[in-house]
């Protein structure tokens, strides 16, 4: 009740800093960051090598589940996931393909289409790789904090579907280049996933 | 007797049996599928295999697809078609997809994994079994399905469902569009629907069928584009049913016009000609009825073959009639006859060895058909037609003819060496001579296929080329059986020989085996010491397992898993069509999948590894092969046959006309279209079938006439008579070459073949036997 009579002051002064905003932005393009501009940053990486580091904080166990292997990623869609501890593991992606490969059993090869709940996971990072802003806003509403030396990207989920298995994804980096991504579980567990890029 | 009872006594005779056939023909089955061209007394594995093709589940599976419109519309066509097919008790199970379908199959993997995982034994149970399964589980928790396994981990620490989902890994699913089955490319929406009736009920298929069209075809919210697709064995036996039956329809309507205005031209009698094609009907209406008492009933490709009879009993009628309007004496007249009639039998006789019930019926079908047509010849039409018959005046035709005839006699030497040339060409062919796919007699279209192949792909269905079988007389030791099967196979796997198996002892295992997994078990309180020392060292609390001790409490004490049970899953689809319940004994099927990259599988080896594992009576079938090898038996006993048949004429040809020169001018013409024909059609890129064969034997049959009758002609007669002998050959041929040739464009491949064969090779016999035809005998006439 206080602040209506305040309103079109405010928004008197929104309409202003917006303005300013926009100049600003038409002076000096390059200081702009939304997920748009990153999204086309990162789109213009056509493949990236890299080592990752993962930790999952699971409520059940006492301590982080930790894993460790490499990363790659090949636009537009290809990415291989190669875990070498604890246990082997290869999964790539490729286009709606998603093929895993465990040590002594026989591979395996699953529909994306099939899974919504694997989907969330797997497709919110390479579309981000990707920089397909198009594949990440039908599924999240995006965020951007920070800025282009360091930034924050944050998914949230669209639909149910998805924010069943999956509350909110973190990433983050600097520039081009991707280094951090979390992902929080609605039941509070959370896995993080630590990445650095191997020098072209 | 008055003479004119005496005249209408056989057309009485005649008609009383027409209205017999008829009563019969009413009640025939035409059927359409492959069976019929199996045969009749197969070794254990070829039963084994044509149960499969025409029992089998396989059989009662029609793949539906529902195409245009957009995704969402699709999914929703897909859940009121199958919801509409769920409620009619005609079809067994419907299957899509949805979620409350899979929900039930994933429940069932869960909540009954410890009677169905291979892994639960005692020492899986005890405490250092415990400590490294949930070991190997915590660790598989950083792993990328970590995310997921720890909601499965405080009920199945040991990880049982996931190596129960690890059997079924070889397997792939279908993907999923809007929760339904999708293709790959997700613009067709899959439903596999299984059918009560038995995949060789022709009849109740295609009924079947229309049902799911129309129930399609009344569903709301359908698109401009909607359409629906279907596939499988029913679906290609009836489609190649209406294929083979609207091919009858068409070509003989086609043939029959050919012949129709052909006689026209000759006889100019419109009831000449009307009775001219009695011979015909009465052969065709006979031929059917017979086969229909003798097998209970006819196949559509037999009743094909309907059409060409006109090509040959046509013929009676033609010579009957100008041979009679010439003044031939009717006597000398009816030996040629009769003597052409026995030889076409002696043929056909052949056929009847055919362990093939095909052949069988095509034999069978064509000497009922010739006697018929032959006595209506004989009995009927001179009973119909007048003393003294006028044609039209074919003088001027008849002698231009002769001119021509003794002119092609100048051709002998070319002749003689072509044929020596083709034989050679032939000869030099070899075995590449024959055709020994199965498929090469298949009606189903090159897009069939297509579609199908896509479809089963996208559908995951097991190819079914390889199959481990075997029978037991329970399903219970049908289960045991399939278990131990399983357990050398598994081994093959690990070795890397096999790719991947299915048994429905991982759907459904055999009783003892749950009851060996159920005392494996420990009792509450045992689990809760032996998890206490399992998991001293590990990061996991023992009272986050609770819910594990309850589940295991459960296990022990649940009532055995069944049949019943599985109602209304998919994997109730799996387990019928891997132990199929059968009248005295259960046969159990287990597809079989090469490794990796590779094509093929050492059936022999596997057999071999099995019996060593005292499983001796398990077949490993690769059906490619043995169908393979089921139509090369076939195609060599159809050579035998023929070869037969084609010696018994010449035999019959001896004895006939008491001097073997005489018989051998009589084959030599067919003999060069037989060879001509054979050449013709390797030059054109055709391989033999069995069609071509039995085609090669009608040349003979129908040639044959023409042979017979120039030679009578050089032997009796004037040479007017012997003008209009000629003529009468002419015609006949013309209207045998006309109405096979009208197969030859037939959609249907074994029409075609017998169209491609029979149609230049009668002509060609004709030719031949011009050519060879022996000028100076009527001249000293």
């Amino acid at each position: 009740m206080k602040t209506r009579p305040l309103r079109p002051v405010r928004d008197g002064l929104r309409l202003v800093a917006g303005a300013l905003l926009c100049s600003a932005g038409l002076l000096a393009q390059a200081a702009e960051w939304t997920p748009a501009v990153l999204l086309e940053q990162l789109a213009k990486q056509k493949s990236a090598q890299g080592t990752f580091v993962e930790k999952k904080y699971i409520a059940l166990l006492d301590k982080p589940a930790e894993s460790s292997g490499t990363l790659s990623f090949t636009a537009p869609d290809k990415l291989e996931k190669r875990t070498l501890k604890p246990k082997p593991e290869l999964m790539k992606l490729d286009g709606n393909q998603l093929y895993i490969e465990q040590a002594g059993k026989a591979p395996m090869s699953i529909a994306l289409g099939s899974y919504p709940e694997v989907a969330a996971f797997v497709d919110s990072i390479r579309a981000t790789l990707a920089g397909d802003r198009k594949a990440l806003e039908d599924n999240f509403r995006l965020a951007l904090n920070g800025s282009a030396a360091q930034w924050k990207l944050i998914l949230s989920p669209r639909y149910s579907r998805m924010s069943d298995v999956i509350s909110r994804v973190e990433i983050s980096g600097s520039q081009a280049e991707v280094q951090k991504v979390a992902f929080e579980l609605p039941d509070g567990d959370r896995s993080e996933m630590l990445i650095s890029r191997s020098k072209p | 007797m008055s003479p004119r009872f005496a005249r209408l006594r056989p057309l009485l005779i005649w008609l009383a049996a027409l209205a017999g056939c008829v009563l019969v023909i009413v009640h025939t089955r035409f059927v359409a599928d492959l069976s019929a061209f199996m045969p009749r007394t197969p070794d254990a594995r070829q039963q084994m295999l044509i149960e499969q093709l025409r029992d089998g589940i396989i059989a009662r599976l029609v793949m539906v697809g529902i195409e245009g419109g957009d995704a969402a519309s699709r999914a929703a066509l897909s859940r009121g078609l199958a919801a509409q097919l769920r409620a009619d008790p005609a079809f067994l199970g419907v299957q899509n997809g949805e979620a409350q379908i899979e929900a039930l199959d994933r429940a069932w993997y869960f909540d009954n994994r410890y009677l169905l995982s291979p892994a639960v034994t005692p020492g899986h149970f005890s405490s250092q079994g415990l400590h490294e399964a949930i070991g190997r589980s915590i660790e598989n928790l950083s792993g990328n399905a970590g995310i997921l396994l720890r909601k499965v981990l405080p009920r199945d620490p040991t990880g049982e469902s996931l190596a129960l989902i690890e059997q079924f890994a070889g397997s792939s699913q279908p993907h999923e569009v809007e929760g339904v089955w999708a293709s790959r490319d997700g613009s067709r929406a899959l439903l596999l629907v299984q059918t009560r009736a038995d995949g060789s009920d022709t009849d109740a298929q295609a009924a079947l069928l229309d049902t799911i069209r129309s129930r399609f075809a009344a569903l709301p919210g359908q698109s401009a584009d909607s359409r629906l697709v279907m596939s499988g064995t029913a679906v290609f036996s009836v489609a190649s049913r209406e294929r083979i039956q609207g091919d009858i329809h068409r070509l003989a309507a086609i043939s029959t016009l050919l012949v129709v205005l052909l006689l026209l031209s000759v006889y100019r009698s419109l009831r000449l000609l009307l009775t001219g094609l009695l011979p015909v009907l009465s052969g065709i209406v006979a031929g059917i009825a017979t086969v229909s008492l003798v097998f209970g009933n006819i196949h559509g490709l037999t009743l094909a073959f309907g059409s060409t009879l006109i090509g040959e009993a046509v013929d009676y009628a033609i010579y009957f009639f100008i041979q009679r309007a010439a003044g031939i004496d009717a006597r000398s007249f009816w030996r040629t006859m009769w003597l052409g009639v026995a030889s076409s039998l002696a043929g056909f006789t052949v056929l009847l060895c055919s362990g093939f019930p095909g052949l069988a019926q095509l034999g069978v079908y064509s000497m009922a058909g010739l006697v018929a047509a032959a006595l209506t010849g004989r009995h009927v039409l001179p009973a119909l037609t007048p003393e003294t018959l006028r044609l039209a005046d074919l003088s001027g035709l008849a002698t231009r003819l002769d001119r021509l005839i003794d002119a092609a006699r100048r051709l002998r030497p070319a002749l003689i060496a072509l044929v020596i040339a083709a034989a050679a060409w032939v000869a030099w062919h070899g075995d590449a001579l024959w055709n020994r796919k199965l498929n090469a007699l298949s009606t189903v279209t090159q897009a069939e296929q297509a579609l199908d192949a896509s479809m089963r792909g996208d559908l995951g269905a097991p190819d079914m080329r390889y199959i481990a079988a075997l029978t037991a007389p329970d399903s219970e030791q049908a289960l045991q059986a399939a278990e131990a099967v399983g357990k050398v196979l598994q081994q093959e796997v690990r070795a890397g020989r096999l790719g991947s198996f299915t048994s429905p002892a991982a759907i459904l295992p055999s009783l003892r085996t749950q009851q060996t997994r159920q005392a494996a078990l420990p009792d509450e309180a045992t689990l809760r010491a032996r998890l206490a020392e399992a998991l001293a060292d590990q990061p996991l609390r023992p009272e986050r397992l609770e819910g594990f001790i309850a589940d295991v409490a459960r296990a022990r004490q649940q009532p055995a898993l069944k049949r019943s049970d599985l109602t209304g899953s998919a994997s109730a689809l799996a387990v019928d069509s891997l132990l199929v319940q059968r009248a005295h004994d259960v046969l159990v099927l287990m597809p079989l999948r090469a490794p990796a990259g590779q094509e093929e599988l050492d059936t022999r080896a596997l057999e071999a590894g099995l019996a060593a594992a005292g499983l001796k009576n398990v077949a490993v079938l690769d059906i490619l092969d043995e169908s393979t090898r089921l139509f090369s038996g076939y195609l060599n006993e159809a050579r035998l046959l023929v070869g037969g048949g084609m010696l018994v004429i010449f035999l019959l040809l001896v004895v006939a006309l008491r001097s073997l020169p005489r018989a051998l001018r009589a084959v030599a013409p067919l003999a060069c279209a037989v060879v001509l024909v054979t050449a013709g059609l390797l030059a054109s890129g055709t391989s033999l079938t069995i069609l071509h064969l039995i085609g090669l034997l009608l040349v003979v049959a129908i040639g044959r006439n023409y042979t017979l009758f120039f030679d009578a002609g050089s032997h009796t007669g004037t040479a007017r008579q012997r003008e209009q002998v000629q003529v009468s050959i002419v015609v006949a041929n013309l209207t045998a070459v006309g109405s096979f040739g009208a197969l030859a464009f037939s959609k249907v491949p074994v029409l075609a073949y017998l169209g491609c064969t029979v149609g230049p090779g009668a002509l060609l016999a004709f030719i031949a036997a011009a050519i060879l035809s022996r000028k100076h005998d009527a001249d000293t006439h």
